[in-house]
């Protein structure tokens, strides 16, 4: 049996911007044009099981304003967050690269949500407001990809990173295998789908 | 026939006095003489087309241009669009036919902004143009033209959610060799719309009781980020632009009703805020955007 019960999808923002404003370019500019691609974002979510991990790809768009990163990055998590929807989504974003990266951790920010960002080829970052504790707990399970429930108490000796630990994993920015217990980074798991 | 006398120059400093004439006065047909403007920037582009349109709605008539003497400015406006943006606006006896000339050198032409799809526009255009324009004037590296993509696009969204009415955007780089000893862009958007009183009133005017003004509407939406909407992701465009200005020492101010409020630089003596103006409907927000230092 899997350790990991996640449907894998992948999402090209670009190409649904494309589609959304019939535009040659891929400025993700305007409330409404945001929230038009969230909608088509949900609706591929709805599409698959349960429990979903999906790649939110930005690589190919060109112009990022607070207003659609409000919709497409913070109300996104903020649709799926724990207790909020029929859903458990896990969600990594790709291509949150200098130009994106300020519009971003400033609705993260404002929302006091967490996401889990690729900010150049193969460098993952946690982004919005985040403890120290949270910080290096999800450092550690980063740069290892799997942490087994056994060596935790040994890779995070204090209690208040472990505590992190399980805040992350409710903060879905980490994924604990309910078949396992093992700790998996986000990162990792989309591998396949980059 | 009433006569309003346009400024020789006709730009963000002038403009509130501009805009405060035009108002003076009854119904009937109005003749805006512009024959002795000299020098007009963005910020005056747009209010000439947001006060005949005052002028044109209050009185049902079209108001009457005189065009300026000088050619050069005569060439300008037409290089900026303005022209043809005021179709509708005025009567302007054999308008200039645009010269086949290149607007190469403009950074924005007068863009009215009805609905998203001008947003895209205006960004689609402004990708076009602005990275040279930005490197070569200001000495901003290539990323800032993100940074200014996404200024323009809040600020002309605000149009769009805030005013519910239609307005104009259009900038444009100067050399201020002798204003400020470095070149700027100059950017403007107007709107015509309910202005900041009117949109934040039904959800914030109870907490200000009897203070509640066109200024503390300012103040509210300016420095603290109010908005009419309840969802706490909206009200962030303005402080963003704000926090964007800033990092490039500009200046922003905003208009907006009988009040003007603005976040200025050292280099800029624009009071922080100004009361008592006329009642002029809607929005009219300028950027002033200076080259680094050592550009």
């Amino acid at each position: 049996m899997t350790d990991l019960p996640l449907d894998p999808i992948a999402i090209d923002v670009g190409s649904l911007v494309q589609r959304t404003v019939a535009s040659l370019y891929s400025h993700l500019v305007t409330r409404q044009t945001g929230r038009a691609v969230r909608m088509a974002i949900e609706s591929q979510l709805s599409e698959a099981g349960r429990s979903t991990l999906s790649l939110v790809d930005l690589s190919e768009v060109t112009i990022l304003d607070f207003s659609c990163a409000d919709e497409v990055v913070a109300k996104l998590i903020q649709a799926h967050a724990p207790g909020q929807g029929a859903r458990d989504a896990f969600f990594v974003f790709r291509g949150v690269t200098e130009p994106h990266r300020d519009q971003i951790e400033v609705v993260l920010e404002r929302h006091g949500l967490l996401a889990v960002a690729e900010t150049e080829p193969g460098r993952f970052e946690l982004l919005g407001i985040r403890s120290d504790a949270e910080a290096r707990a999800w450092s550690t399970v980063e740069e290892r990809g799997l942490v087994g429930h056994e060596e935790v108490d040994t890779l995070l000796e204090d209690g208040e990173a472990r505590q992190a630990l399980e805040t992350l994993v409710g903060r879905h920015v980490i994924f604990r295998s309910p078949i396992s217990g093992r700790y998996h980074a986000l990162s990792r798991l989309v591998d396949r789908l980059m | 026939m009433r006569v309003i006398a346009v400024p020789g120059s006709l730009d963000h400093q002038s403009v509130d006095g501009f805009l405060d004439a035009s108002l003076v006065g009854g119904e009937g047909k109005v003749l805006m003489d512009a024959r002795h403007l000299r020098w007009v920037d963005p910020n005056g582009m747009v209010a000439l087309l947001a006060a005949g349109s005052v002028i044109r709605d209050r009185g049902g008539v079209l108001p009457r241009l005189e065009l300026p003497e000088s050619t050069d400015v005569q060439g300008y406006l037409g290089r900026m669009g303005f022209f043809d943006a005021a179709q509708g606006i005025y009567d302007i006896e054999g308008p200039p036919a645009r010269r086949g000339g290149s607007t190469s050198d403009v950074l924005l032409e007068i863009t009215p902004i009805q609905a998203n799809v001008d947003v895209h526009s205006v960004v689609d255009r402004v990708q076009a143009r602005a990275g040279a324009i930005l490197a070569s004037k200001l000495g901003y590296p290539a990323s800032a033209v993100v940074q200014f993509s996404v200024i323009l696009s809040e600020v002309c969204q605000n149009i769009i959610e805030h005013a519910e009415a239609p307005g104009w955007v259009a900038a444009q780089a100067y050399n201020w060799a002798r204003r400020l000893g470095r070149n700027v862009v100059v950017i403007s958007v107007m709107d015509l719309g309910r202005g900041f009183r009117g949109s934040l009133g039904d959800e914030h005017s109870g907490r200000y009781a009897d203070r509640w003004s066109d200024a503390t509407a300012l103040e509210a939406a300016f420095l603290h980020g109010l908005t009419r909407f309840p969802d706490s992701g909206r009200g962030q465009g303005i402080q963003q632009i704000r926090r964007q200005v800033r990092r490039w020492d500009g200046a922003i101010t905003i208009r907006s009703g009988t009040a003007r409020i603005g976040q200025v630089p050292e280099w800029d003596d624009t009071p922080p805020m100004v009361d008592g103006l006329a009642p002029f409907p809607g929005a009219q927000i300028s950027m002033i955007l200076p080259a680094r230092e050592e550009a």
